[in-house]
């Protein structure tokens, strides 16, 4: 395995998914702001969960972009299509199974169930995300699907 | 309930410092922008009963209705009474400090309204009816679970939220969504409306979590207000004046904007109906002279910041209006949806004045800007602005504009607007005799004064009138023609002054503390404009008749409607208010009036004159 390749390359495609994300949010196709997600696992302050989350996002586009190499070294593949396809398949994965049972996982989302409490006051994402924007499931195949191009474009598998 | 639609003055203001909602004495909120200002409504019915959307809550039978704000905030209490009946409406939006956001979540904007019961058992309708869009989109509501009932555009998102039974809402296709509460004695239910577009939304809980935001949102008011040296006369107009400063001003940028509201009418049925949901320059010197007046420091110095970020951008040239952000409001246009306030029409969103020659503005943002230094140096950017702003008004004194009555019809030699570039110059050559500007031709700025105290002395005097008129070589009387002797270009005392008071009192007072502003508008049997009943009142104090000026001002002042708020004008004939509401520079008004009433009594002559 190739550690600086997994480190540079796994760097700029995060930087790109984050700018895929950010700019979807800006252009008011969804309001799925990953980092404030994250961030507010640790804190309710606004700012100081954004500033949180944008680091964990980063560690996390590390850690994914391990699991792409490893499917790299697995399938002796690397090219923009294979990654592109692994970047679907975790698109599909986050919206239908991760998304849906966040209020589980965050402790400060609220779920339909219950209503919103003291703790638990953060909209839930719903099925696909649906609840951030009906663009969402969009925005997130297209931006790790882009993540996946670069892994696989660019890392080369000795 | 009267079917008549609620007037002008039937409204009361809440915000968050970064929108506004109007709500009538009938407990409904009848227009909302959301996320700020000038924002397309969620609630519109102000300007269109029929499509433009509301909220209303009210007791099912009609009630005798009292208001008040919670001493030194902008919450309302609404209060229905009749026998031993009492329903008490509590309206507010939801905003605390910086350091308690810290510690907590907090949605981006939130309206709280908490309905209780306080005698009797009661019945209690409550009407929601959004039209998203002003007035376009009726858009659907859906329930989602325990998180309440939820609807959108794009990644807009409103939650309404109740802490009692939301299962009896129906949806209606004509009215919204409808419920009929039975509240029984000492019972509340507590509503939120939320909405969110930068990210998740926050969905705060009500019960005490609302009674909890309902004490942080009355602190946080009482805390600003604490911030205020006022002591003096009128204390109690004073503190809600700023109070409506405060509501008006965009909290993220520092600017504040004219009014919260587009095209209420300055004539009920008739044209003049204008967007004020921007900055205009031309309060600027007023508003940093009223902030610093209050000790309101912070807020003086974020209004500056915005002005000099706004006119950044364009300097030499300014702008006459600009939106929170500096940047150029909305082009002028027509929304026909609307039937407009009362049959007024047109409804206009975005204002044309924003593209008009005003040679005013230079002479108060220059004003603002001195005063707001003191007697500090101006940086080196600062100073080559001033600079640029001097020369700009060297250059084009002699040309006709607008003026600040925003006349579309001709262009005119406002004396007004030649006024303020002697002002500019004025003020320029005093802060480099001081030592605080350099780097122009002081010999050329004194040549350009005096040749604009020339022309004022000279064409703008008329001899017709006996008396300085509207521009120069015409006999029209104005009202801003007092505002000589606010910027010191002539003595109150003076002759001249004195016979122009007089010919204003002769032409443009219709009763004791009233005055249009100038002789067409009165022709145009447009309302008394409030801002220059204040500005009689500064002329009188300092021209040593302060008995007079308290008369004025105390005259003006009874036509604050039940919560102490102005609009733009005063219909002299019914006391009804007109124009867009409140009116920033109304409240402008009745402070620096006070100010200059207390500052006469306690040391012969106002702060301004010494700064």
């Amino acid at each position: 395995m190739n550690w600086l390749q997994w480190l540079v390359w796994g760097f700029s495609g995060t930087v790109i998914l984050t700018s895929i994300l950010a700019a979807s949010q800006g252009f008011g196709m969804t309001r799925m702001n990953i980092p404030y997600l994250l961030g507010t696992i640790f804190t309710p302050s606004r700012d100081k969960a954004k500033l949180i989350g944008f680091l964990l996002h980063f560690a996390n586009g590390w850690i994914f972009a391990l699991v792409y190499v490893a499917m790299f070294h697995a399938f002796g593949l690397a090219t923009w299509w294979f990654g592109a396809l692994i970047g679907i398949i975790q698109a599909i994965f986050v919206l239908t199974m991760l998304l849906p049972i966040m209020p589980a996982l965050h402790p400060r989302m609220a779920n339909e169930q219950y209503g919103p409490t003291v703790v638990r006051q953060l909209e839930p994402p719903g099925f696909l995300g649906l609840h951030y924007g009906i663009r969402t499931p969009i925005s997130v195949l297209i931006a790790h699907a882009i993540f996946g191009v670069i892994l696989g474009a660019f890392y080369v598998v000795k | 309930m009267s079917t008549e639609p609620p007037k002008i003055q039937d409204y009361a203001i809440i915000g968050d410092g970064r929108s506004a909602a109007l709500i009538s004495n009938r407990g409904s909120i009848d227009w909302l922008c959301w996320p700020r200002f000038d924002s397309p409504s969620i609630f519109g019915a102000i300007l269109d009963p029929e499509v433009g959307g509301s909220w209303s809550i009210r007791p099912e039978r009609e009630r005798k209705v009292s208001r008040r704000y919670l001493d030194n905030t902008n919450v309302l209490k609404t209060t229905f009474a009749c026998d031993s009946l009492k329903i008490v409406l509590t309206d507010f939006m939801s905003v605390t400090s910086e350091q308690n956001k810290q510690n907590r979540l907090w949605p981006e904007h939130e309206l709280v309204r908490q309905v209780r019961c306080e005698g009797g058992d009661a019945d209690v309708i409550v009407e929601f009816n959004p039209r998203l869009g002003y007035g376009r989109i009726a858009p659907k509501i859906d329930r989602v679970g325990k998180l309440g009932w939820r609807f959108g555009l794009g990644t807009h998102v409103y939650t309404l939220r109740a802490d009692g039974d939301l299962d009896c809402f129906k949806q209606s296709s004509s009215m919204g969504t409808l419920a009929k509460l039975r509240l029984k004695a000492g019972k509340s239910i507590a509503f939120s409306l939320n909405f969110s577009e930068e990210g998740p939304a926050v969905l705060p809980p009500l019960g005490n979590s609302a009674a909890e935001r309902l004490q942080l949102t009355s602190d946080w008011w009482r805390v600003w207000i604490a911030q205020s040296n006022y002591c003096g006369p009128y204390e109690r107009h004073v503190v809600r004046s700023a109070l409506v400063l405060k509501l008006l001003s965009y909290a993220p940028s520092g600017a504040i904007v004219a009014a919260p509201t587009t095209s209420l009418p300055e004539r009920v049925g008739g044209d003049l109906n204008w967007d004020y949901r921007f900055a205009w320059l031309r309060d600027a010197a007023f508003t940093v002279h009223t902030l610093f007046g209050l000790g309101y420091k912070d807020d003086a110095k974020a209004f500056v910041n915005w002005l000099l970020h706004a006119t950044n951008l364009t300097r030499p040239q300014l702008r006459v209006t600009y939106d929170v952000f500096g940047e150029r409001p909305l082009r002028e246009c027509e929304l026909q949806r609307f039937s407009g306030h009362r049959g007024s029409r047109p409804v206009r969103i975005g204002n044309a004045a924003s593209e008009q020659s005003q040679l005013d503005i230079y002479g108060e943002v220059v004003e603002a800007v001195c005063y707001f230094f003191g007697k500090e140096e101006p940086d080196h950017e600062m100073q080559k602005m001033l600079r640029q702003y001097g020369e700009y008004v060297c250059d084009h004194w002699t040309e006709p504009d607008n003026g600040m009555w925003e006349e579309r019809d001709k262009l005119r030699h406002y004396t007004h607007s030649r006024l303020m570039c002697w002002v500019t110059l004025d003020r320029l050559i005093e802060m480099h005799q001081c030592g605080r500007i350099r780097g122009f031709s002081i010999d050329k700025f004194r040549k350009q004064r005096a040749a604009i105290r020339r022309e004022i002395e000279e064409h703008a005097w008329s001899k017709k009138l006996g008396a300085y008129a509207q521009a120069c070589g015409d006999d029209v009387v104005d009202a801003s023609i007092l505002l000589l002797a606010y910027h010191r270009f002539e003595d109150a005392s003076s002759d001249r002054m004195q016979q122009s008071h007089a010919r204003i009192r002769q032409r443009l007072v219709p009763r004791l503390g009233l005055v249009h502003r100038n002789e067409q508008s009165k022709n145009r049997r447009e309302g008394a404009f409030a801002l220059c009943s204040f500005w009689e009142t500064d002329f009188l104090a300092h021209c040593g008749r302060a008995d007079e000026a308290h008369e004025v001002y105390e005259a003006v002042l009874t036509f604050a409607n039940d919560v102490g708020l102005f609009a733009e004008e005063i219909d002299p004939e019914t006391g009804d208010a007109l124009g867009n509401f409140p009116q920033a520079f109304t409240h402008l008004g009745v402070i620096n009036a006070a100010l200059t009433l207390r500052d006469i009594e306690e040391g012969g002559h106002s702060m301004r004159r010494t700064s």
